[in-house]
């Protein structure tokens, strides 16, 4: 746009602005917190496959799931913690709980997640305590689901045009990513003949995943442009090819080639990680023009003013 | 309607007249004394030198190392409405000039958001960051409805003492900065050091609903005189965050002046975001379960 403090034309009607400048502040967040988005989301959905596994007594799953699990619960939060300002002071995100917080509601829901995930597998390969472990693994097992869908709202719940504006569809769309993303990491690592639940729930994720994200998109407004355009939209155009080339390939040959659920798995993967930094991109990109903050509240002044 | 939360209930005895300001930007004359004595007065670093061509404006936008940020804009408006003396001329041109700083918000994302409890609300009813707290999440900065707040950035000199833990190899200070509303000058019984600083009073200190009353009369007096877009932002305590304990006089629409038209804390919307939180959360229970129907292979 341009610098001066003219209007600017945009769907039709004049938008002004302080000589182009942003109105809320870009995020200050490294990349880090977008792959935090993508293995949190396997942490979470793998504790959900590991709890129903053992429930369903398919323990080579399960323990897959336990493994993989684990080791994303243990690059998650020191993803989180190399993004804080003061790293050495993580622990004051244990000082208080705060509802109004979803980092707050989120910070603990990783600590216990997290904790109990990496607990029950050490036990579990330790061959030890098993009560212990059997306590762990049903705290994973509660939380998980939390920390697959809460990232969702921590951006939502932001001042950020594309973010906030899309808080009806982002919990939705992270939870499908984590479900499809969860079910593909341990697609890949299953022993045979155990992997058929991983590899439908990657499929039925890596589905919703392309029906949400088309619908949060279709539904945005004119915030909902910069997912199609710069970065964003590369990450999204890849994220799309790459989770609905791997759900075809799990639909097909998935259950017959173990080397096509493989492929198929780890393409869905990449799918989830395109989309969380299509995402991420998306908030900066609609922070940084303030058009899209303006248009939105000029929108909403006017639907206020003509009821 | 809305008194802030946590206040002044929680303070009980020690609790305080809700202080606030009101910056009347009609009789702003852009000299930055505020900027300057904020600067002097909180310590503040400087942030560097850039000359933006964007009129007497340099600072550009409030941030962790600029509490008050003066705003300037050049118009080919007319200073009055239509039948007035002033607007009789072929080509009229204003010169609008704002003096911008935290809001102190009723119903504050910052404070909502930020989840080490760093962000408090004081007996003054505004809103501090404890520094000795505060981790640099960076939370409460996209929770902010108008860009207040910003991560400070600071290169440490070669010579400069070694971090006493590891910082992970980041130069910088990497805290939350923002107006205190000089929560130190208050507790000594003084007024802020920008509004005592102000030569016109276009900042002007003080109780909140005070300044309310005082903003009111002056909206009236400067509508009487056909005075061209005055309006009161920030004042109605109904508005999306409940009101700003600092509000404004503006002669424009606030976007004009790099403001939000319709601020909206995103605590508004937070318990449907909940719903929808949990909502996918039964999602992801129920594919999985689903995808256990139809046996191991």
């Amino acid at each position: 746009m341009s610098r001066t403090n003219g209007p600017v034309t945009a769907i039709g009607s004049e938008l002004q602005s302080y000589y182009g400048r942003p109105i809320v502040k870009e995020p200050v967040w490294e990349p880090a917190v977008a792959v935090y988005f993508f293995t949190g989301g396997i942490a979470g959905s793998c504790s959900v496959l590991h709890g129903v596994g053992r429930l369903a007594r398919n323990d080579g799953l399960a323990k897959t799931a336990l493994y993989v699990g684990a080791a994303a619960d243990l690059v998650s939060p020191a993803l989180l913690v190399s993004d804080l300002g003061r790293p050495e002071r993580f622990l004051n995100m244990l000082r208080v709980f705060k509802i109004t917080s979803p980092m707050s509601v989120g910070s603990w829901v990783l600590a216990l997640s997290s904790g109990s995930s990496v607990l029950a597998a050490a036990l579990e390969l330790a061959g030890r305590l098993r009560p212990v472990k059997w306590a762990a693994e049903l705290v994973s097992f509660v939380t998980g689901p939390a920390l697959a869908t809460y990232t969702g709202a921590l951006v939502a719940n932001t001042t950020i045009p594309a973010w906030s504006e899309a808080r009806d569809e982002l919990p939705l769309v992270f939870g499908a990513s984590a479900t499809a993303s969860g079910g593909a990491a341990t697609t890949l690592f299953a022993p045979a003949g155990t992997a058929g639940p991983a590899r439908r729930a990657a499929l039925l994720g890596a589905v919703a995943e392309l029906a949400l994200t088309r619908r949060m998109e279709n539904r945005l407004g004119f915030a909902g442009e910069v997912y199609r355009q710069g970065e964003a939209g590369r990450y999204g155009r890849l994220a799309k090819a790459c989770t609905a080339a791997g759900a075809a390939l799990l639909a097909s040959r998935g259950r017959r080639s173990g080397l096509a659920a493989r492929a198929g798995a780890a393409l869905v993967l990449a799918g989830g990680a395109a989309l969380r930094f299509s995402v991420y991109r998306a908030g900066f990109q609609s922070a940084r023009d303030p058009r899209y903050l303006v248009a939105t509240q000029r929108e909403r002044l006017q639907r206020a003013t003509s009821r | 309607m809305s008194a802030p939360a946590a206040w002044p209930d929680t303070y009980g005895d020690e609790a305080k007249p809700r202080m606030g300001f009101f910056t009347d930007t009609s009789i702003c004359i852009g000299c930055k004394a505020c900027e300057v004595a904020c600067k002097e007065w909180n310590l503040i670093p400087d942030d560097g030198r850039v000359w933006t061509g964007e009129s007497y404006d340099n600072t550009s936008t409030l941030g962790a190392n600029s509490w008050r940020h003066v705003a300037f804009v050049e118009q080919r408006k007319p200073l009055k409405v239509d039948g007035d003396a002033a607007s009789v001329d072929a080509e009229p041109l204003r010169w609008l000039m704002e003096s911008d700083v935290c809001k102190h918000c009723t119903h504050a994302g910052c404070l909502d958001a930020c989840p080490t409890g760093a962000l408090f609300r004081t007996e003054f009813g505004t809103v501090v960051v404890q520094q000795d707290v505060c981790n640099g999440c960076g939370y409460c900065v996209v929770a902010c409805p108008f860009g207040v707040l910003d991560k400070r950035h600071l290169s440490r000199a070669p010579d400069d003492p070694a971090p006493t833990l590891p910082l992970l190899g980041k130069d910088e200070d990497g805290r939350v900065w923002k107006c205190t509303l000089c929560y130190d000058r208050l507790k000594g019984g003084h007024e802020p050091a920008c509004a005592k600083s102000c030569p016109t009073d276009s900042i002007q200190f003080g109780e909140v609903e005070e300044l309310r009353a005082r903003a009111d009369r002056r909206l009236e007096k400067l509508r009487a005189e056909r005075w061209n877009g005055a309006r009161l932002y920030g004042r109605d305590p109904d508005d999306g965050v409940g009101g700003f304990g600092a509000f404004f006089l503006l002669l424009d629409e606030p976007e004009v002046y790099g403001l939000p038209p319709d601020p909206v804390v995103p605590t508004t919307h937070l318990p449907k975001l909940w719903r929808t939180t949990a909502l996918a959360a039964a999602g992801v229970v129920a594919a999985i379960a689903t995808a256990f129907v139809g046996g191991r292979s």
